[in-house]
């Protein structure tokens, strides 16, 4: 079946803000499918509202609309594009939805769309539960004993019949939201109604728990005419009863004989064909682990982030051929794009594995619970390839800079054996390291399979690792001869580490070992096991003899990626990693890329030139610049990560293209920057170090209280803190040696002021400042987690100009080529400077979409000696455009236990959406819409709790609401004051009084938004952070800044509730400007 | 024990030695399958090979009662990157290097399989030779390559006498040229009674008991070795219908004046796509073979190409058109690898 010849205009549907559970794979997926479409001459119109994305792009679709991800928006968008048809199954949960809403409506018959990818019957039967069991019924696949409930009390009774524990699923919800496992009656009751709520059409399966058995995924791919293969299964190495998403997966399966392996496959297509599904998706097992018995968990009906990771597992681009499949290609039509001989229609063969570690937030969030369960957690992962089992998982282990390069985490080596026993009971985000804790003091593999049912294949492959690390301690590095010495780095160790446990240097162990010509050979990843001569170069490193590599000669760079997504560090830098790559390909360089996250564009097989999938240490990254002797290489790109290499770079003589490392250590590092800043004249809050807690509360007292305490050094800008009085920073103090804190702190004094950031690149001579950006939450609320503005809207031309002299005179101090980062704090008429980040920064992106100024590209190319002259966007401050556009921040607060929501100096959120419009108030809306905030209806109430500092200014914003007709309820103190200023208020108790009080309110459905201001502190237990975990437990919003409040109010007022917002192409506004 | 695999042409391979500890040699092939070894260890079509994985890691789920293909391993040796020596599995009872000492086949590990999957696709399947590394000198041991040749590989993996499954269905004879278990497992799943001949048989006692159908296994070696074979099957041919598989499928194109020649490097794997031609539709196969029928040799014969393998575009399968006649080179019977083809036997009782 060739391709459909009336597909003549397709609009594909994105996944939005990156959420737990919906990250960069749909980026990935989307941009690989949107090219594919475009290869064929169909015409892309893109709705995605995450400004980070890579797929948001000229050369990736034609029209692009930055716009809420809403039903409203799709049919404006339909109505004036007219596309002939939809592909809602490469956006993820959230595009799937949307998608099945417009069908279900009638919207896409009238409109004459048709729905690519998949028909809503097979959307049906995978995910509504009901639907679901009764095909598995009909085909004779085993389901897990459960009943479809509607409401809390059929669950009670089922829960009954078939005995606890049971497990809640509700129904069109992602990455197990809302789901859980209820031991009793009380957790049930609590979990099926969150559960139910959250479920599109309220519902949720009720079922027998299984946990323990053995996960197992099949990545299958259908066609229209029933072709239909695997691509690659997976084992998760934690049992069912871990997310798959939070499990540590090894592909191919390792514990499997073939007759389990097929049997599951077959089921797996026998499915796959029965709900007649077309294109790439997912099936789900549970295997008992002592019987051939096995039951289906889920089918995914559309790509995933599983499908990502088979896609770099395998070699094989699930999305691409799904997006051809779409279009009426058949899989025995479309080219296997990797040999370049042979069809998409045949199962990869893998001769290597591969591990993916979760990464999780757990590191920024201290005090949330870290136990993990059915319900997704981590933000990002990592993957790692090799030819042993143990090597891969000491690359995974790496790539996830978690200051872990061996399986010895201290903690856990400090245990006493029940301590740790207890840590083996439950599963958590460090189990790895608690069982090899254990395996290193001799507890038996029976014992440890029994307490964790991990397979004792896995336990004995971390018995091998642990016996060697152990070996090492008593060995003398020299003794070793390089047989062992191969085999140890086979085993995947570090020099590093290898020379940790004999007692020597890194350097030593890396020099004598190559003098010994043992040496990291590359192997490429083929879909084929070598059977056929491949194309691509797509490679891993082992320590064989035969290196495949073979470089090819001429001008090449390295680009560094930015590995796992965490918060903090996202999307944006695979964003700004890829774009480097093409500026350069456009110089006529060959570009070389090392990343080690399979969810990103970064890590496509296509992007760069080369890519090698490993971690990005200084020894892994050597290796690879051993063998391709690259011209040089790009740190700016890749965030923290990338830049980290930097001194390591100079260090080993390596040209690093842009701002030099020496440049680099001068802005990060705090002294050297503050004499900058002082030779220039250039404010910052007034700041000291400290280590003791004496000199601490002297040196607050000295600056005054409030202050801004954070210590140096540690990973993920973890710990900072506004401290008001000495008690609050006793507390801090407490918490931060419980961390163990070598290093001094840093105190500031804290500048309740405007926070505005730039991003500015520079030749070295002149500078391009694209744009300034203006943050409503007052600095204090980490400038990822503010409502971003840009153009500023209350920023004085005098204060901008400021703000780009100081910009000007501190790229040239610190020699920047390329691109920085600058964060300012307005306050009392002084601009004062927070921080500067030389390198490329979470908000490029947002800002180069906005302002039509390809930075990347320009910052790529003045690295590489090209003047901004040569460009046509000239230089200086930008002239700003006169429509508005506004980053809104999104968080997964659902997501995570025990985390709060208030927002503060540490940064929280894990995505964002762009708002864009006309003017301020329609922009702002949109941004807070596309971020999912649920705007309360005029009849129901606003609740306020703020802290005593706020309460003055809360009078107005309150009398703001009140005027509009929102009901207010406030605390009996707040309630009184707003009173006594003529603001009606119901006053309502506290959590500590007698019922009904204020969580009694709230959970009665009258509430439609609670303000509330933190009362300093990391205090998990208090009123304000029950509130606020409620909000969240009720999807409500909750907002923790009353600057947020405010400017809610103003949108407000301006009637932008219940408005029918237009929708913008963005090259068309753009164009309308010049 | 530090062993060597060296190939004729010269190249070595430095490893470990595991099952038993001696000299072997034989044709080096690959097998790019990820599951499975048990299967391919005891499948009677390996006679006088050495069994490369590409996949690294072998031996995890051990070795269990249950999945063999015949009764003990037809492999010369079996070439791993990474041995198991703890391995994981509810059915396993021993270790694959313990079942391979127990059947004194010699393995090797720790070798760069993939570096020598290469060698064999570049070259050609080529001869080696396992050996201890202690003593190992390439010269002495080189007129062993040219010594080694495979004869006789049916007469030695064929039934020594007919055997007889009962069943309350149609009756099978079935010719054993080296026949894998999931091929009888397949048939007495349908219900069939099954007569199982020695390869050699004549037509004359494949008929005696009077069967509704025929079926030819598959086996190993070049199909031109077997005449008497092919002969029988001439005389068999339009007399009862017949299904023929893999080696099999060989003869029956010899029998027809077909011809067959060497694969380079031959199918040995469990993803090789396969396109049913009359269906369209392209099934994920597990094929073990060596040779094919050759393209040219069909032209002007009464023979229709009904599969074709979608990356080389070889032959997979026929039917013969002037009698009820069908045969596929690749396993439907699956053991180890996909299913999906099982239907095969389905049409074969349809024809009965
Ligand atoms: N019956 C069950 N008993 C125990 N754990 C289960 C059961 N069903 C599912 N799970 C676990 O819950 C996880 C999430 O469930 P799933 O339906 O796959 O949700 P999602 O749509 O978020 O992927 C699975 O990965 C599995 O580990
Ligand atoms: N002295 C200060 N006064 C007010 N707010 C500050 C001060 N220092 C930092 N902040 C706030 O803390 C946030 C994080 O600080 P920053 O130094 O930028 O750390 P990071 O490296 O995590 O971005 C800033 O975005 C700002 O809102
Ligand atoms: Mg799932
Ligand atoms: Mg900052």
């Amino acid at each position: 079946m060739p391709k459909n010849p009336l597909i003549k205009k397709t609009l594909v549907i994105g996944s939005g803000p990156i959420i737990i559970g919906q990250a960069a794979e749909f980026d990935y997926a989307g941009t690989q499918a949107c090219r594919a479409l475009k290869e064929e001459g169909i015409e892309v119109v893109l709705l995605n509202s995450n400004p980070a994305t890579i797929m948001i792009d000229t050369r990736i679709a034609d029209k692009i609309y930055i716009e809420p991800m809403t039903v409203k928006v799709l049919e404006k968008i339909i109505i004036k594009e007219r596309p002939d048809s939809i592909l809602p199954t490469l956006g993820g949960q959230t595009g799937l939805n949307l998608a099945m809403e417009l069908a279900e409506s009638g919207f896409l018959d009238q409109h004459h769309v048709t729905m690519l990818g998949a028909n809503i019957d097979a959307i049906k039967k995978a995910e509504d539960r009901q639907t679901f069991k009764d095909t598995m019924e009909s085909i004779n696949e085993p389901c897990i004993k459960s009943k479809v409930v509607g409401l809390v009390e059929d669950a009670l009774e089922f829960a009954e019949e078939i005995g606890y524990p049971v497990i809640v699923r509700p129904a069109y919800t992602l990455g197990g939201s809302g789901g859980g496992i209820a031991e009793t009656r009380e957790q049930l009751i609590e979990i099926a109604t969150t559960g139910l709520r959250l479920s599109r059409v309220t519902q949720a399966l009720i079922e027998k728990c299984i946990s323990g058995w053995k996960e197992i995924e099949y990545e299958v791919v259908r066609d229209g005419k029933g072709n239909v293969i695997t691509i690659c299964n997976m084992e998760n190495i934690d049992p069912v009863g871990v997310h798959t998403g939070d499990s540590i997966v090894v592909a191919p399966s390792q514990t499997l004989s073939d007759k389990e392996y097929q049997m599951l496959r077959s089921a797996a297509l026998n499915i796959i064909t029965a709900m007649g599904i077309e294109g790439g998706c997912n099936v789900q097992f549970a295997l008992h682990t002592e019987s051939m018995e096995y039951a289906v968990i889920e089918v995914n009906p559309r790509v995933s982030r599983s499908s990502a990771l088979a896609s770099k597992a395998t070699g094989y681009p699930i999305a691409k051929v799904s997006a051809k499949i779409a279009i009426g290609y058949s899989l025995d039509e479309i080219t296997n794009a990797v040999t370049g001989k042979t069809y998409a229609c045949f199962e990869p063969s893998l001769d290597y594995v591969v591990v993916k570690l979760p990464k999780f937030p757990f590191d920024k969030f201290v005090s949330a619970r870290r136990t993990l369960g059915t319900q997704m957690q981590a933000t990002g992962e990592v993957m790692a390839i090799s030819n042993s089992f143990s090597s891969a998982l000491l690359k995974a282990v790496r790539s996830l800079e978690i200051n872990m390069h061996s399986l010895e985490k201290v903690i856990y080596s400090d245990m006493t054996d029940e301590q740790l026993h207890d840590k083996l009971k439950t599963p958590h985000d460090e189990l790895l390291f608690a069982l090899t804790a254990a395996l290193r003091r001799g507890m038996d593999i029976e014992l440890l399979h029994n307490t964790t049912k991990v397979d004792r294949y896995f336990l004995s492959q971390l018995k091998t690792i642990v016996a060697t690390e152990e070996w090492l301690k008593t060995t003398s590095f020299d003794s070793i001869d390089d047989e062992r010495l191969r085999e140890i780095k086979q085993l995947g160790f570090p020099d590093k580490i290898i020379g940790e446990l004999t007692g020597n240097s890194e350097d030593y162990i890396s020099a004598s070992r190559k003098a010994r010509g043992i040496r990291a050979v590359y192997k490429m990843v083929d879909t084929c096991a070598a059977e056929f001569e491949a194309q691509t170069p797509y490679f891993y490193s082992t320590y064989d003899e035969h290196c495949e590599a073979n470089p090819k000669p001429g001008k090449k760079v390295i680009v560094f990626g930015s590995g796992p997504i965490r918060i903090g560090q996202g999307i944006e830098f695979d964003f700004c990693s890829v774009h480097c790559i093409w500026a350069l390909k456009e110089l006529g360089y060959q570009t070389i890329i090392i990343n080690n996250n399979p969810e990103t564009v970064s890590t496509d097989f296509d992007t760069a030139d080369r890519l090698y999938f490993e971690p990005l240490t200084p020894e892994d990254v050597e290796s690879i610049i051993d063998i391709e002797q690259p011209d040089g290489v790009f740190v700016q790109f890749g965030g923290q990560t990338a830049i980290k290499l930097a001194n390591f770079m100079k260090q080993r003589g390596i040209k690093v293209y842009g701002t030099q490392p020496d440049d680099i250590e001068a802005a990060e590092d705090r002294e050297l920057f503050e004499k900058i800043l002082e030779k220039l004249n250039i404010l910052r809050p007034a700041g000291k170090t400290f280590t003791k807690i004496t000199d601490g509360i002297r040196l607050a007292n000295e600056l005054g209280y409030p202050v801004i305490i954070r210590p140096s050094f540690v990973l993920g800008g973890q710990g900072m803190e506004i401290a008001y009085t000495d008690e609050d920073l006793d507390k801090f103090f407490d918490i931060i040696s419980l961390i163990k804190q070598d290093y001094p702190i840093l105190i500031d004094k804290y500048l309740p002021g405007k926070e505005l950031e730039v991003d500015a690149i520079c030749d070295g001579e002149s500078i391009l400042v694209p744009g300034i950006m203006e943050h409503i939450e007052r600095a204090g609320v980490h400038s990822g987690d503010s409502i971003s503005v840009y153009p500023t809207q209350s920023v004085s031309i005098e204060v901008k100009q400021k703000i780009y002299s100081i910009t000007r005179k501190l790229a040239k101090e610190l020699n920047i080529v390329g691109l920085i980062n600058i964060q300012f704090v307005y306050y009392d008429d002084e601009v004062y400077i927070i921080e500067a980040n030389p390198r490329s920064s979470r908000t490029v992106p947002y800002i180069s979409k906005v302002t039509g100024i390809p930075m990347i590209e320009l910052a790529t190319k003045v690295c590489m000696g090209h003047k901004l002259s040569e460009f046509s966007y000239g230089t200086g401050l930008y002239p700003e455009p006169d429509y508005v556009s506004v980053k809104v921040p999104v968080f997964s607060f659902e997501k995570l236990h025990g985390v709060d929501t208030a927002l503060g100096p540490e940064m929280k959120s894990t995505g964002e959406a762009l708002g864009i419009g006309k003017n301020f108030p329609e922009a702002l809306f949109k941004g807070l819409l596309g971020a999912g905030m649920k705007v309360p209806d005029i009849d129901k109430g606003i609740l306020m709790t703020v802290k005593d500092s706020d309460k003055p200014e809360l009078v107005a914003i309150a009398e703001g609401y009140q005027e509009l007709g929102y009901k207010l309820f406030a605390t009996t103190k707040t309630a009184g004051r707003l009173n006594r200023r003529l603001v009606p208020t119901i006053p309502v108790r506290k959590i500590s009084e007698a019922h009904p009080n204020i969580l009694d309110l709230i959970e009665s459905g009258d509430i439609g938004m609670i303000i509330n201001t933190p009362s300093r502190g990391r205090q998990p237990l208090n009123d304000g952070f029950q509130i606020r975990r409620k909000a969240v437990e009720l999807s409500l919003t909750c907002l923790t800044s009353l600057d947020t409040a405010r400017v809610l109010l103003y949108c407000l007022q301006n009637r932008m509730l219940n408005k029918s917002l237009p929708i913008y192409d963005l090259a068309e506004l753009m164009n309308v400007e010049e | 024990m530090k062993a060597v695999l060296a190939l004729e042409n010269g190249i070595i391979f430095r490893g470990n030695s595991f099952g038993a500890l001696r000299e072997t040699v034989g044709e080096v092939v690959f097998n790019t399958g990820m599951t499975g070894y048990q299967e391919l260890l005891t499948d009677p079509s390996y006679y006088g090979q050495i069994v490369t994985m590409t996949y690294p890691l072998i031996g995890n789920y051990g070795i269990n009662t249950e999945d063999l293909e015949s009764l003990n391993p037809k492999v010369r040796g079996f070439v791993v990157r990474e041995l198991c020596k703890a391995p994981s599995n509810w059915r396993s009872t021993r270790t694959l290097d313990d079942y391979l000492k127990e059947h004194d086949i010699v393995g090797i590990e720790g070798i760069d399989t993939r570096a020598l999957t290469k060698t064999i696709r570049d070259n050609g399947t080529l001869r080696g030779i396992i050996a201890p590394l202690e003593g190992f000198d390439f010269d002495k041991i080189y007129p062993a390559f040219a010594e080694f040749s495979v004869t006789d590989a049916v007469a030695n993996v064929t039934t020594a006498s007919v055997k007889h499954f009962p069943g309350n269905g149609p009756r099978i004879a079935v010719i054993d040229y080296g026949i894998k278990t999931n091929i009888l497992r397949s048939l007495l799943n349908r219900d069939c009674e099954i007569y199982l001949y020695p390869a050699f048989s004549t037509a004359a006692e494949v008929l005696s008991c009077n069967p509704a159908g025929i079926l030819l296994s598959n086996g190993p070696g070049d199909p031109k070795d077997c005449q008497p074979a092919i002969q029988t099957l001439r005389d068999l041919y339009g007399r009862k219908p017949i299904f023929g598989i893999c080696l099999g499928h060989q003869l029956l194109a010899l029998a027809k004046a077909a011809d067959t020649g060497r694969l380079k490097y031959g199918h040995r794997g469990c993803n090789h796509p396969v396109k049913d031609l009359k269906k369209d539709l392209t099934y994920i196969t597990s094929q073990n073979h060596g040779y094919s029928i050759l393209h040219e040799s069909l032209s002007g014969k009464p023979i229709e190409i009904t599969h074709i393998n979608l990356n080389d575009n070889s032959i997979e399968g026929v039917r013969y058109l002037d009698a009820p006649v069908f045969s596929v080179q690749f396993h439907p019977e699956a053991a180890p690898g996909p299913k999906d083809t099982a239907y095969l036997f389905d049409e074969f009782m349809a024809m009965l």
